[in-house]
């Protein structure tokens, strides 16, 4: 389970509104404590995926990355997750998505419809497959 | 001591640890310090080979391993090493088939489309979609001989063709697909045989009939995507406004001497063929293959793009033709490109539709044939053996052969004037008012454009069209003649 802040959501969904017709992405900072994380913050980054394809794919860089972890450190906090968006498409991990994901993080997919944001879902993978987590919004 | 960061996706393979210290000169002692440590990690960071994995990215401080000196890098007391997985994603290719509808594929399969299944841009999640992918080919001459034989050989599941037409000697020249001894036979049937013994495992629909208002919805339909290899205005309407109303991709070729011309008019995603062509040319101003002619290959060319562009469909990914023209003048080998818009004001994929069914829509009409027809009612024809047998009665009769020099070259009509069609007005003054003349061409169209011509200019005297052309004279009247 991922516990997230309705605010939060709202910022992921007003995020991939604003990005459509192409995708957006970002980092999920927060804590993890056995199975249950709790998002603190997000950081949006810009997509580099490039080569016209950024209606459908997303790109986070290493560069990106490492700035991320540095600042997850300097605040205590870690990287628990991603989230990117699917315009036109439902919330559900691409097989794209499946070869590009790592374990325990959670991917987070917000399915945009002609503009409006829809269904936010949350997948972890494991044993090579994504599996559905629950979304708490507090 | 080194401070070496591990990512949480990392930390399974640390104890849970997200910070460790670690000895080591290079960025190469530290991580194998740490898989001394840890010797899973070895796994997660290395493959088989022990190459480092492509989504583990090794950073020195702020600095990516890659742009300074990658695994010898040098490293001091207090450095710290982070390793940094790379993150990516998206929502799947925009394809016409789903996931769910993929077909699973044999062992036999697998070594057939192997060449397939190495392209990254296809694999076998695409050939799977081939697989279950309908595919209807609307002509089965020129344009469709090489649609129906690369699509059968990449493994589209279904292809339905549909002609209503037979093989013509005529025809061999470029419809490849075809052989000489098919000469006679239906081109839907000759065309079956063909992929049959390309592959086997594709499944053949033939439709021996000419695609109508009435049946068009209802064939293509039961398709994914139709390529047009059409040879007509009413037909490539016909198959735009059937797709457009079904939703459907119309992968469009088209070829005249030298020049071919190729397209996707998909109106989901972009124009449709009524917004590049709002009305066809007048009928009879545009000569067909039959009488412009046109180069043996340029069909295998146009065909081979279009049979390319059902493939990215199916498969998804890449950029297609929607939106764009493709234009090939094979002469001077040069390909053009030009940008289509979609038209807001189109009457089928526009804002405001005014057609919305097949078989209310007089396609004849639209495409001027009736009108042609009604005009064409009053010019007198002749048959090859009336006229023959007036010759040889020993009437006075002036003909007139309005082909072009190069046809001439290939059979001459004996006795005949020969006047180019541009000429004929000018040149009326050189026929007989008081003496019959008859217009012959290679077919029995020019020569009814050519009564028509002299018609408009004045000319009074009784005209006549060699009935279906010089071709019937080599038929019926003098067997030595060839026939073209």
């Amino acid at each position: 389970m991922i516990v997230i802040e309705k605010s939060l959501l709202e910022k992921i969904e007003a995020e991939a509104e604003k990005s459509y017709p192409f995708e957006c992405c970002g980092i999920i900072f927060g804590s993890i404590e056995k199975n249950e994380k709790l998002a603190h913050s997000i950081k949006s980054i810009v997509n580099n995926f490039g080569s016209g394809e950024e209606h459908h794919r997303f790109l986070i860089t290493a560069e990106d990355m490492m700035r991320g972890e540095l600042y997850a450190r300097q605040n205590g906090l870690d990287i628990i997750g991603f989230y990117h968006s699917h315009p036109d498409h439902p919330a559900i991990p691409s097989d794209y998505d499946r070869d590009h994901a790592l374990p325990v993080y959670s991917y987070l997919i917000t399915s945009v419809k002609t503009g409006r944001a829809d269904i936010t879902a949350s997948y972890v993978l494991s044993d090579n497959k994504f599996t559905a987590e629950e979304i708490s919004a507090e | 001591m080194i401070k070496v960061l591990i990512p949480t996706t990392l930390r399974s393979f640390t104890d849970q640890n997200s910070e460790l210290q670690l000895e080591g000169a290079t960025v190469r002692e530290v991580i194998s310090a740490l898989a001394d440590e840890y010797p899973n990690t070895k796994k997660a960071i290395f493959d088989e080979n022990g190459v480092p994995r492509p989504f583990v990215n090794i950073f020195v401080g702020e600095n990516n391993i890659k742009k300074l000196n990658g695994y010898d890098t040098e490293l001091k007391d207090g450095d710290t090493v982070m390793l940094i997985p790379a993150i990516a994603g998206g929502a799947p290719e925009k394809s016409l088939i789903s996931e769910e509808r993929a077909e699973k594929l044999t062992n036999d399969e697998i070594m057939r489309y192997s060449r397939h299944l190495l392209l990254k841009e296809i694999g076998i999640k695409g050939q799977k979609k081939l697989k279950a992918a309908k595919v209807l080919i609307v002509g089965l001459g020129g344009l469709g001989t090489p649609l129906a034989q690369y699509l059968a050989a990449v493994g589209v599941g279904t292809l339905g063709l549909i002609d209503f037409d037979e093989v013509d000697s005529s025809n061999l020249q470029r419809q490849v697909i075809h052989g000489t001894r098919d000469v006679g036979r239906p081109k839907v049937a000759s065309a079956k045989d063909s992929i049959k013994q390309i592959n086997p495992l594709v499944k053949v629909e033939t439709y021996n009939t000419m695609l109508t208002a009435e049946n068009a919805l209802e064939i293509i339909e039961q398709y994914d995507v139709v390529a047009d290899a059409s040879d007509n205005y009413k037909t490539r309407y016909l198959v735009n406004d059937a797709c457009v109303l079904l939703g459907k991709p119309d992968v469009f070729g088209a070829m005249y001497q030298f020049e071919g011309q190729t397209s996707v008019y998909y109106a989901k995603e972009g124009p449709c063929y009524r917004c590049m062509y709002p009305a066809p040319p007048p009928a009879g101003l545009v000569p067909s293959c039959a009488e412009g002619g046109v180069i043996g290959v340029l069909p295998g060319i146009i065909g081979t793009i279009q049979a390319n562009e059902v493939i990215k469909l199916i498969v998804g990914g890449g950029e297609s033709l929607v939106g764009r023209l493709m234009v090939l003048d094979a002469w001077k080998m040069r390909f053009h490109e030009l940008k289509i818009d979609k038209d807001p004001d189109c009457p089928i994929c526009g804002k405001h539709k005014t057609i919305t069914e097949l078989e209310e829509y007089d396609y004849e009409e639209f495409c001027g044939i009736k009108k042609q027809q009604e005009e064409e009612a009053p010019v007198e024809s002749i048959t090859a053996k009336e006229l023959h047998r007036r010759i040889e009665a020993g009437e006075e009769i002036t003909i007139v052969d309005v082909r072009e020099p190069h046809e001439r070259a290939i059979v001459k009509f004996p006795n005949a004037k020969v006047i180019p069609i541009g000429q004929l007005a000018r040149r009326q003054n050189e026929l007989n008012p008081n003496i019959d003349t008859v217009f012959i061409c290679k077919e029995g169209k020019r020569s009814i454009l050519a009564v028509n011509t002299l018609r408009e200019a004045g000319y009074k005297g009784q005209m006549y069209n060699l009935k279906d052309g010089i071709n019937t004279w080599a038929r019926d009247v003098d067997k030595t003649m060839p026939q073209y």
